[in-house]
């Protein structure tokens, strides 16, 4: 669709966020936006609760207190399930189906127009698979499978946790040029990785640790602003900041 | 509900299923081979198998789509894609009737090959007509799709799935009727047995092999219907969006 977002609008706003998880405390009061048509890096170790925000951003995660806003509406509404994509970090697809009878399934979940299958199979590189059961893939295949699902359609709001794992750099590539043609078009995306190299390719940058945001910043200020040349060095020096204040 | 929504579900668990021969043959086959057995087991004793052979006709369908039903909706839920399902417009009754249409078509081809096997091959002795038979063999397999879709909300693995069934399902086998009618049975028992649905399941068809007619037909047929009607409602009813 691609209506150009007004600036300063905010596609996902968290307040006061609490979530628990198996008895102990994810978030106790996170506060987020995410702004519209940018795509914002969700980056931090294992366990910071990455997966966590994402599942409350779609509507899926049980949460203790706090609101979720999506576009204006509560997460997870009937009216957002087709204007929100979201793609787990383990591929949720069918094994024992093709690659082209998954994304048909989908498809017609979402009521999403015929000729989109092979537009999503094309933009992940899976043309010459298009007729193999996903089981018969390698895991980075079927990664892009799960990742073609989430491109189903015209979904305005993308959410994806680490869809680049184990692929490599040249598909790597290839997938951050999709996602930078889909923020083009007004597509707000929300894409974890714990791979920091990746920060660089956002428009916008949540730092995350433990449960708390440790910075929400831009690829050239967090560089900037730590002096440092790497993202990696960046965030270690942004930690060590906030430990020692 | 969304008509779309749910007859896509249905088909993509039948295509699912088309790439899995085995347990097809484990759907189609394996009944007949089993009433097979017990026919050829009593192959010297003179009608025990047109007393035992109805009931038994009622048994396995209902066993073998428990089984696959509550195994594979159990395997939809941990894989991750019904955490995908629930952020997209399919509704929760939506998956649920989708799962059942699809077992159902199952368990109707399953019902015709062996009603068809047991009378035909085995020489079962019905005095009622065969569809009644066909139909009470139908319904006992959707009992079993509905319980299994029920039992896997509340399992967690597969492991403990298949534990369902000296929970769930043998008990209803014991006291069903098969080896002591339910009247000859303990008041408890007999009490007990009044709320299991495989016991109406077996009266039913001891009800058409019998030639009764009518009421006597339809009455533990509707009981049958209910439960499995009841156990959809319940299973949908399980299904969360949100989970912790």
């Amino acid at each position: 669709m691609g209506i150009r977002p007004r600036s300063g609008e905010e596609a996902v706003v968290v307040r006061d966020l609490r979530v628990r998880r198996g008895g102990t405390p994810v978030f106790e009061g996170l506060d987020v936006a995410i702004p519209r048509g940018r795509i914002t890096g969700l980056l931090g170790p294992s366990g910071c609760g990455k997966t966590t925000l994402m599942r409350a951003i779609v509507g899926v995660q049980k949460i203790d207190g706090g609101s979720v806003t999506v576009f204006g509406e509560p997460a997870g509404g009937v009216s957002l399930r087709r204007r929100v994509a979201y793609d787990t970090q383990a591929a949720s697809v069918y094994g024992d189906l093709t690659v082209r009878q998954n994304l048909s399934y989908f498809a017609r979940l979402i009521g999403a127009p015929r000729g989109d299958v092979d537009r999503v199979i094309e933009q992940v590189g899976l043309r010459p698979q298009a007729g193999q059961t996903v089981a018969s893939l390698s895991g980075g295949q079927e990664n892009r499978v799960s990742l073609a699902v989430a491109m189903l359609g015209s979904p305005e709001l993308i959410v994806l946790d680490e869809p680049t794992v184990g692929l490599d750099p040249v598909l790597r590539a290839e997938l951050w040029a999709v996602f930078r043609a889909l923020a083009a078009t007004g597509v707000t995306l929300v894409i974890s990785s714990h791979v920091m190299d990746e920060a660089l390719r956002c428009d916008r940058l949540l730092l995350m640790r433990a449960g708390r945001l440790v910075a929400d910043t831009t690829p050239a200020a967090l560089l900037a602003d730590t002096g440092e040349s790497d993202p990696d060095a960046a965030f270690l020096a942004l930690i060590e900041r906030g430990t020692a204040g | 509900m969304n008509g779309i929504r749910t007859f896509a579900t249905a088909g993509r668990v039948l295509r699912q299923l088309s790439h899995d021969p085995r347990s097809i043959a484990l759907m189609l086959v394996a009944p007949s081979m089993l009433v097979g057995l017990f026919a050829w087991l009593f192959s010297d004793q003179d009608g025990v198998f047109d007393t035992f052979g109805g009931p038994i006709l009622a048994l396995f369908p209902f066993v073998v789509m428990f089984l696959i039903t509550s195994i594979t909706t159990l395997r939809e839920r941990r894989s991750g894609t019904l955490e995908r399902l629930m952020t997209t417009p399919l509704g929760k009754a939506d998956f649920i009737v989708g799962y059942a249409l699809a077992f159902g078509l199952m368990a109707m081809l399953q019902a015709v090959i062996t009603v068809a096997f047991a009378v035909l091959v085995c020489r079962l002795d019905v005095e009622g007509p065969l569809w009644q038979l066909g139909l009470v063999a139908v319904v006992d397999a959707l009992l079993g799709t509905a319980l299994g879709l029920l039992a896997s909300a509340f399992a967690r693995t597969e492991f403990q799935a298949v534990q369902f069934m000296p929970v769930l399902v043998f008990p209803q086998i014991i006291l069903g009727g098969l080896f002591m009618p339910r009247d000859r049975m303990p008041d408890v028992l007999h009490a007990i047995s009044d709320w299991l649905p495989l016991s109406h399941a077996i009266d039913a068809v001891a009800a058409v092999s019998a030639g009764d007619e009518g009421w006597d037909v339809a009455r533990p047929l509707l009981i049958v219907t209910a439960f499995a009607v009841g156990s959809l409602v319940l299973a949908s009813l399980t299904l969360r969006r949100r989970t912790p």
